[in-house]
């Protein structure tokens, strides 16, 4: 290091950099439109926060146009129940899959079968959730009403969930084309993380003896663990706010019901359903913006559930890795 | 963040030491400087946002003093005509033929007489080369919208503008450029009876079945109705529109006329709570063909569509009773002949009108009206000039002449003449600051 570099680098650090400026816009930029967002959506949600409080959360009707021309009455209770039972269903029909797909991808498949695997499973992410949606209309909905639902029914129709009347219209449709949707999501960030579990841990565990089942359930999933969890997490952020696809086979009906097989409603498509038809109605509009911002919350909430979990599983496994 | 979470736990577990010396080297130069970029960048974006928005507000600004200000002429009266005359001097150079000036025309709204309205600015424009109209169906509730914020030229809804709706938007009038049936289809043919077979309905039954006190096909109520059918014990699952929509109106307006308690404890609206979500098997299907669709998969569905809907999926299409006590297909005959006969003698200064359960032998009870929407004095939209508003009255006035030629191709029913009259008078009335826009 001569005194000249040290002259040209501190001159460098000095002249201000374009580039990094540019970064910083981007970096910035985001935040500000977030911020903006919840600034609308609150904005826009006032007059039914006003009207209704709190209740809103837990009331069960939703009567955009009494009869007798009164006020509205609206409560966002089936809508939350909807998002989150069918986000659930998704997660757990998704998860083991995505999971599998992600080990066959990286331990299992023969090279030369992990490039096509890979891109089959990356299609599934390029198609537009519209033809999702009409691919579940006119195909899963009669093949689940005629070939799932009455097996379901027949085996384990003790149970509530798989009770009521059948039309492959519901909520177990919803979940089965949300978790087909997600899944590429699932298993291409899990397929980053256990790909990136060092190589050594591997030999480590086949040199004790392990087999190759055991050598992924002892050292490649315990590694991946945290990087697993947030693939789920990001899964949830996708299916929680997916809407087209949802909205055709859902049902579209306010109702709470244990029942998988009975139609309902998710927080998404209660507003497309309805936005295009509020004119003249403040309170009904405010309250699709404010069904928008319970939206968010749940998204966050769950993110930062996410996050938390990430954070406990990480420090263990620095733990397990120094000792 | 997760995906940056990720790249620090792998970074981690490859190497944890080494990532964290890596981090603050690279960190560790820009410390300094990074606070003040981000300052920076804040400024830049406030600054282009800011302009944006002045932009903007002026924007505004200027399209409320042109509305306010219709009397005398305004500043950007002033401007919008000079605009276009310049425009149109430029143009006239490269084609001296084309006599009058070119204007653009703006509308949306309903999706329900989209095709026909969008087939009517395709022949317009190959009358009258200079006019071109697009049409947006992005609903009725939208259409209500935009034209109530004048952000378009005119607009489209299925249901007519109730009371509050029309005090939101001072000076804008409707009129009916086309109708349409609803038909009731059902599909019962996995239960062996065919979708040709014809089913008998009435006004009590059909309200049972959307209340969820009827729940079985072969309930005593409807096997009355269908004598020789061999109707299946099988649930009814009963399809509705889950968006708003004229067809809604027009199903739930036909209910609440025949069935008072529908009227009391449901009402009609472009969307209603359907009782039988609640009760019994309801299910709600996003668009007339998502209605359709539902219906074809599902053994055992009943729902109301647009008719062109049934036809086109070849589903079951009831037949319903009217005020004349006789079961009626939805035929464009027997829709027309309904129009003919409820309207009587339409009120020009109210074109609100009311065609369900209608009198007359042969009327279908089950129809509804389609409306336009435009300010009677045009100049109260800043978007339009004299150039365009004479454009689009014109454009209105031969919609319900020579337009309705357009409807049965399409499975519309062309206006009665009792009602084109009134939108003759309606369309006569139409301004620009009191300037009358038709001349005939």
């Amino acid at each position: 290091m001569s005194e000249l570099d040290e002259n040209r680098a501190r001159k460098r650090a000095r002249t201000p950099d374009l580039f990094f400026l540019l970064l910083c816009i981007a970096a910035v930029l985001i935040p500000i439109i977030t911020v903006l967002m919840l600034y609308e959506i609150g904005n826009g949600s006032v007059a039914s926060i006003e009207a209704f409080g709190a209740s809103f959360l837990w009331g069960s009707d939703w009567i955009p146009n009494p009869p007798g021309g009164g006020p509205p009455i609206l409560g966002a209770l089936p809508a939350i129940y909807g998002s989150v039972v069918t986000t659930g269903l998704a997660l757990l029909l998704a998860v083991p899959i995505s999971l599998g797909v992600a080990l066959f991808q990286t331990e299992l498949a023969p090279v030369k079968f992990r490039a096509p695997s890979l891109f089959v499973i990356e299609m599934l992410a390029a198609v537009p959730s519209v033809v999702y949606g009409l691919w579940g209309l006119l195909a899963l909905v009669p093949f689940m009403n005629l070939y799932v639902n009455p097996q379901l029914q027949t085996y384990l129709g003790f149970l509530p969930i798989f009770q009521g009347p059948n039309t492959g219209l519901g909520m177990l449709t919803a979940g089965v084309i949300l978790a087909i949707m997600i899944i590429p999501y699932g298993s291409s960030v899990m397929r980053e993380v256990i790909s990136a579990v060092p190589r050594s841990q591997r030999e480590a565990s086949i040199a004790l003896g392990a087999t190759q089942w055991e050598m992924v359930r002892t050292s490649v999933i315990p590694f991946a663990r945290t990087g697993i969890i947030a693939a789920v997490v990001l899964a949830m952020g996708r299916a929680i706010g997916e809407t087209m696809a949802v909205t055709m086979v859902i049902g579209n009906v306010a109702r709470i019901s244990p029942s998988l097989f009975l139609p309902a409603e998710t927080i998404p498509s209660v507003i497309a359903n309805e936005f295009t038809e509020v004119a003249g109605n403040d309170v009904y509009l405010a309250a699709l913006f404010e069904l928008a911002l319970v939206l968010f919350a749940i998204a966050l909430i769950m993110n930062l559930v996410g996050r938390v979990i990430v954070n406990k599983l990480s420090f263990k496994v620095r733990g397990d890795v120094r000792a | 963040m997760i995906s940056y979470r990720l790249y620090d736990i792998s970074l981690n577990s490859e190497c944890l030491s080494h990532a964290d010396t890596m981090m603050n080297m690279s960190n560790q130069p820009a410390k300094g400087k990074t606070s003040r970029y981000v300052i920076v960048a804040v400024l830049i974006i406030a600054i282009i946002a800011g302009g944006a928005y002045y932009q903007f507000a002026i924007a505004q600004s200027a399209a409320t003093t042109s509305s306010e200000a219709q009397t005398n002429s305004s500043e950007s009266q002033m401007t919008t005509p000079t605009t276009s005359e310049t425009m149109s001097s430029t143009m006239a150079i490269p084609s001296a033929t084309q006599p009058a000036v070119t204007v653009s025309l703006l509308g949306a709204g309903a999706t329900f007489p989209a095709p026909l309205i969008q087939q009517w600015t395709v022949e317009y424009n190959k009358l009258n080369p200079s006019v071109t109209i697009n049409y947006n169906p992005i609903g009725s509730g939208g259409g209500i919208q935009q034209i109530t914020a004048k952000t378009v030229d005119f607009g489209a809804s299925d249901a007519p503008l109730n009371d509050k709706q029309l005090a939101a938007a001072p000076g804008l009038v409707l009129f009916p450029e086309t109708l349409g049936g609803v038909a009731v289809t059902y599909n019962l043919a996995p239960f062996g009876v065919s979708n040709t077979t014809t089913l008998n309905f009435n006004g009590f039954v059909l309200a049972s079945i959307y209340y969820g006190n009827i729940t079985k096909w072969n309930d005593p109520a409807i096997q009355q109705l269908n004598p020789g059918v061999n109707l299946p014990p099988n649930q009814i699952t009963a399809v509705h529109r889950s968006d708003g929509s004229g067809t809604t109106y027009a199903f739930t307006n036909f209910l609440s006329a025949v069935n008072h308690a529908w009227g009391v404890n449901v009402g009609y609206s472009t969307s209603v709570t359907w009782p039988v979500d609640k009760v019994a098997n309801g299910v709600g299907a996003k668009g007339n063909a998502g209605v359709a669709g539902t219906v074809k998969n599902t053994a055992g569905a009943i729902g109301y569509v647009d008719v062109i809907y049934a036809e086109q999926q070849h589903l079951g299409v009831g037949a319903v009773l009217n005020a004349a006590g006789n079961y009626i297909l939805p035929t464009l005959q027997a829709i027309l002949y309904a129009a003919q006969n409820a309207t009587g003698t339409p009120n020009p200064s109210d074109l609100r009108l009311h065609i369900v359960n209608a009198a007359g032998p042969q009327s279908y009870p089950i129809a509804t009206y389609t409306y336009l929407l435009v300010y009677k004095d045009m100049s109260l939209n800043p978007d339009l000039n004299i150039d365009k508003a004479k454009a689009l009255a014109q454009f209105f006035w031969w919609a319900v002449h020579d337009g309705q030629q357009y409807s049965q191709a399409l499975i519309y029913v062309p206006l009665p003449q009792n009602v084109v009259s009134a939108d003759e008078q309606l369309l006569n009335s139409l301004n620009f600051q009191g300037q009358p826009l038709l001349s005939s």
